[in-house]
């Protein structure tokens, strides 16, 4: 995937939990990018934020290291 | 498992059913006791007494113009009819005494001195009323001549004798492409009127003239019945007692000798039908009146365009080829899936155990589908398996999921009889889900009040006889603005129903929404810039929705289909909750679904992140279930979605694809990516009934079977599970459950199905939602309704009645966000899509039936204003543009649509308004954003370069060798 699609992808879903009450966003990302994502993306998002995560919402970027961490075997 | 054989002719009860309190009478000495309001001649049924009837028939109401069906009342005078009298308590009626005997003769003598005596040659020889009747009351001689040279008094012949042409007489009218009308045998019983007004409530028939000069007409003068506004629902076919209005194929054919129950394969609507059957060939489909979702009514689809199973574009014959460039070799079964086998095994050998997965259909089976997402999760060892759900309702089932905790609409189809205010939004059920809009302006007849939210004016907002009370036009990529608008209104001006909320749903998160949605800058007045829908409408839809009586709302693609679609559902869920519309008839949250199977899709995990009943892979519980069963490990992960598929695909990790009855490039958005993740795969298997677009960058293509050659269940848009019934022999020699089933064989699975029943059966075992579904509970009522358990063994009508699914409901906040897909200088129109009657998703059935001519192209709809300054006029070419690509079509200039937006339907491969289409989508689901996307519109000679390369590729990928000796 596009990393610019990758960026857009995840902001999107930045941009609901944002709106949603409460101060655990970063939480609620990590857990939606871990129910719907499959590892495959997980791990290309990884890999985003570790190249310093360009055009990544910050939410984003700081749910990041609470996504499940995926089963190596791809 | 025995066919479920019925006799073709149902019992005519005469008049419709009424419900009201008992009344007791007597018929010829025998007591039967029928609820008020009930005919004379029901109640005489019931009793099990046939009244002779010309002009009555239980679909339409009484209407007691011939005569026929007379009877003595003890002290009431004359012969009253017995259709249009309702019974009182106590009444003695005789049906059969020497005065209304005589009465009888006399009418039917008269019918007959006007009626062609060709029966024996006719098409509805043995199933016409009027024979029927003849023989009933006795008619023995027909007394009436023409009077002596003053021409011929008659309707029936051409010329008399002399030669000379009958003024009277009127020719065939041939003009639909599935009945003829032929007005010679009519007798004038408005059965056919009344259909087309109180059952599909279309208004395109009248009576003209009066006495002996009264005629059934079409349309104005000068129409036929394809030039009027018919729609060709058949409904007045169906009640024609005489073969005026007849089915060309019974004519063809001849009439049938037994029928079988079996379902609609088009819309989510689920209509139960009667194949009718004459021999092994299929005369007829009829709606069949004990159908619990269409009630004996049907669209166009359903009834007349069955005839693709017969097309000779059909291939029978499995088909492999090494390259996509080389043409088709056509192999035995065998061959086939031991290619197919090796290929996807040496992939998951080279790239790994998650390089391949499978795309389920929404158009096949439960059962089917459930084996095609368990050769994934247990063959593949990979959760790599998605439908074509994902790109119309998967945020349906994450909306209302997260609000109410079931993936499902709330209701029965039944229930919009006793709907008070009804929203519909995003939805064109006279196109979309004809036979729910007929049962939703019968409502609207009868008083019920209606909203229409959607950018265009659809017939609903005004048709005979029914008129929106609001149509909120709103810009498309708009609804979550609306939507909260109407709930700022609610809230704002103290209109919700506290009481439902204070012990329905989570107090504390309704506080934290009334706070949000109370904001002024969700006010209709500050939105209505944005969304173009005036704040006054707005507000008075908001009151009419609160203060109505029972509210009820339905939507469509127009939600969903957004990059806010699972928000959006999420709003609709607090619009019925905030005004404590759930939980009881008349009410709920109602997806329309598209097509036939996707609530059976999802139902049945076809989603990479759920096993069937929604539950997570994640769930070490419910993946147990399956572990033990079928002894392999399941994945914990989800897999890849249809989009991610594609991604994964151009990026060289995803390369095989198995893709069961979907046409993924031409129905997804983005055709260009679509191609390209396709074309880089090193095996695609399409199971399919032809040659799709997909299928030109397959490798393997397994010949699928219809809906008429196999055994099953789809699951409509009201979650019942209706039975799909064989009637004929599968063509291509397998029912698709069985390739599927080969399919695993060949690559190693000990799977041995011998009957669909058993799937369902392990289905039942695994699925707690489905735990009391077996085929012989189908066979007993007919259908039933999810959840079917312990706690309701006949199924669930109604969800959330006593409370939420989830224990309490829950209020989401819903922050509009404007897509990123805007229009701008380059691209300043704003494109959204949509579908038509007469044809089905990307058309593969129905553009192979008569109904191309309804529709044989896609149009640009767009708006005077437009078309004017860049010089379209109506007809012309033009060129549409978006940033993914371009296509040309013609233009269609019509203020249905607003200025600013033009609208089109993706049911023609060669149009491909998905080349337009881009790869936004819904932030929680992937689903595309087809119902917005930048376009500009400018005049153009003809099909695009693209098109011209598109259709030589797909000639060339549709070759196939002649078959080996
Ligand atoms: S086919 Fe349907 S729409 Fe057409 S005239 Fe008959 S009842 Fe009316
Ligand atoms: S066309 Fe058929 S239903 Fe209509 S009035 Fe004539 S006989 Fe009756
Ligand atoms: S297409 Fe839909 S409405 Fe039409 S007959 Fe089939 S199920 Fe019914
Ligand atoms: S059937 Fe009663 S009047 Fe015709």
């Amino acid at each position: 995937m596009s990393p610019e699609k990758m960026v857009r992808m995840a902001n999107q879903i930045a941009i609901f939990f944002k709106t949603q009450p409460g101060d655990d966003a970063a939480e609620k990302i990590a857990q939606h990018l871990s129910d719907f994502w499959e590892p495959r993306m997980r791990d290309q998002l990884h890999a985003h934020v570790d190249a310093g995560g360009a055009g990544l919402d910050p939410l984003v970027i700081a749910a990041d290291a609470r996504i499940r961490t995926t089963t190596a075997e791809g | 498992m025995k066919d479920f054989i019925i006799p073709v002719r149902e019992r005519d009860m005469g008049t419709p059913a009424r419900s009201g309190a008992p009344v007791t009478l007597t018929i010829d000495g025998v007591p039967v006791t029928v609820p008020e309001g009930t005919s004379v001649m029901r109640a005489a049924m019931e009793a099990g007494i046939q009244v002779p009837k010309l002009c009555a028939t239980d679909s339409v109401e009484a209407f007691g113009s011939c005569r026929l069906c007379v009877v003595e009342i003890a002290g009431r005078r004359g012969t009253p009819a017995s259709c249009t009298t309702p019974v009182a308590e106590g009444m003695e009626v005789r049906t059969g005494s020497d005065r209304v005997r005589k009465v009888r003769r006399g009418v039917m003598e008269l019918y007959i001195s006007d009626h062609p005596l060709d029966c024996l040659t006719c098409a509805a020889n043995g199933d016409c009323e009027l024979q029927d009747m003849a023989g009933m009351v006795g008619l023995r001689d027909v007394r009436y001549s023409a009077p002596e040279g003053a021409g011929l008094a008659n309707h029936f012949e051409a010329r008399d004798t002399s030669g000379a042409a009958n003024p009277e007489w009127l020719p065939k009218d041939d003009s639909n492409p599935y009945f003829t009308y032929d007005p010679s045998k009519c007798i004038v019983c408005s059965r056919c009127v009344r259909a087309c007004e109180e059952v599909q409530g279309t208004f395109a028939l009248t009576i003209e003239g009066r006495g002996f000069d009264s005629r059934v007409s079409a349309g104005g003068a000068g129409d036929d019945f394809l030039t009027s506004d018919c729609v060709s629902c058949g409904a007045c076919v169906q009640a024609c007692p005489t073969a005026t209005l007849q089915e060309k194929s019974v004519i063809e054919l001849g009439t049938p000798d037994r029928a079988v129950v079996t379902t609609c394969a088009y819309c989510g609507v689920g209509c139960s039908f009667k194949a009718e059957m004459n021999g092994d060939e299929l005369v007829r489909m009829v709606p069949y009146k004990h159908g619990k979702a269409n009630r004996g009514h049907s669209c166009v689809k359903g009834r007349f365009a069955y005839g693709y199973a017969h097309h000779q574009d059909r291939i029978l014959k499995p088909l492999i080829r090494e390259r996509i460039d080389q043409p088709w070799r056509e192999v035995e079964w065998d061959e086939a899936l031991s290619f197919a086998a090796a290929r996807l095994r040496g992939i998951q050998a080279r790239h790994g155990r998650k390089s391949v997965g499978v795309i389920t259909s929404s158009r096949c089976t439960n059962e089917e589908t459930y084996l095609v997402q368990k050769l994934a999760r247990a063959v593949f060892g990979n959760n790599n398996t998605d439908t074509c759900a994902r790109v119309c309702h998967s945020p349906t089932g994450y909306g209302l999921g997260q609000t109410f905790g079931t993936s499902a609409g709330t209701q029965d189809f039944d229930s919009v009889e006793q709907t008070d205010v009804v929203i519909v939004i995003g939805a064109n059920p006279t196109d979309g889900h004809p036979v729910f809009a007929s049962r939703l302006k019968k409502r609207l007849r009868a008083g019920a009040k209606l909203i229409v939210i959607d950018p265009r004016r659809i017939d609903l907002v005004k048709s005979p006889h029914v008129q929106a009370a609001n149509h909120l036009p709103l810009r498309p990529g708009t609804n979550v603005a609306v939507v909260s608008a109407m709930a700022h209104v609610i809230v704002t001006e103290g209109l919700m129903d506290e009481e439902f909320i204070r012990t329905r749903c989570d107090w504390d998160e309704f506080q934290h929404y009334a706070d949000f949605i109370s904001d002024p800058r969700h006010s209709p007045e500050a939105t209505e810039m944005l969304t173009g829908v005036p704040a006054t409408s707005l507000r008075e839809a908001a009151r009419l929705f609160a203060t109505g009586g029972n509210g009820a709302i339905y939507y469509g693609l127009g939600v969903t289909e957004h990059s806010q679609g699972s928000t959006t559902v999420m709003g609709i869920a607090n619009l019925a909750m905030l005004t404590g519309n759930i939980g009881r008839p008349g009410v709920g949250v109602n997806p329309l679904r598209g097509q036939n199977n996707v609530q059976g899709a999802c139902d049945m995990g076809s989603f990479p992140h759920e096993l069937p009943g929604y539950r997570h892979v994640k769930g070490a519980e419910a993946r147990a279930v399956y572990e033990q069963l079928w002894g392999v490990e399941i994945d914990p992960e989800p897999g890849l979605r249809i989009p991610n598929m594609l991604d994964a695909a151009v990026d060289g990790s995803f390369k095989g694809l198995y893709c069961q009855g979907e046409d993924i490039l031409q129905s997804d958005p983005d055709t260009k990516h679509v191609a390209a993740g396709l074309a880089a795969m090193d095996c695609v298997i399409v199971h399919d009934l032809f040659l799709n677009e997909t299928a030109n960058y397959a490798h393997v293509f397994l010949p699928g079977s219809t809906f008429l050659e196999k055994d099953g269940t789809f699951t409509n848009a009201e979650r019942r599970i209706n039975r799909v019934r064989r009637v004929i022999p599968p063509r291509n020699g397998y029912a698709d459950w069985e390739i599927t089933q080969m399919l695993a064989k060949a690559m190693g699975a000990d799977w041995g199905y011998t009957h669909p029943a058993q799937i369902m059966e392990e289905i039942a075992l695994t699925t707690p939602s489905f735990a009391g579904v077996d085929y012989a509970l189908l066979e007993e009522k007919g259908s039933v309704q999810w959840p079917v358990n312990d706690a309701s063994p006949e199924g669930t009508p109604l969800m959330h009645v006593e409370g939420f699914v989830r224990g309490k409901g829950r209020f989401i906040v819903t922050e509009y966000v404007a897509t990123d897909e805007r229009s701008g200088p380059r691209f300043p129109l704003l494109l959204t899509t949509g579908r038509i009657l007469s044809q089905y998703n990307v058309g593969a059935q129905t553009r192979r039936t008569d109904n191309v001519i309804w529709h044989a192209e896609d149009v640009l709809e767009i708006h005077p204003h437009d078309a004017e300054v860049r010089g379209v006029a109506d007809g012309d070419w033009v060129r549409l543009a978006s940033r993914s690509g371009e296509t040309s079509l013609r233009a269609q200039i019509t203020d249905r649509v607003s200025p600013g937006v033009v609208y089109t339907t993706f049911h023609h491969p060669d149009t491909q308004a998905n080349v337009i289409t881009t790869d936004y989508s819904d932030w929680a689901t992937n689903c595309p954003e087809y119902k917005v996307t930048a376009v500009q519109v400018s005049l153009s000679n003809g099909p695009s370069e693209w098109q011209e390369d598109y259709a030589a590729q797909a000639a060339n990928a549709r070759r196939i060798l002649p078959a080996a000796e």
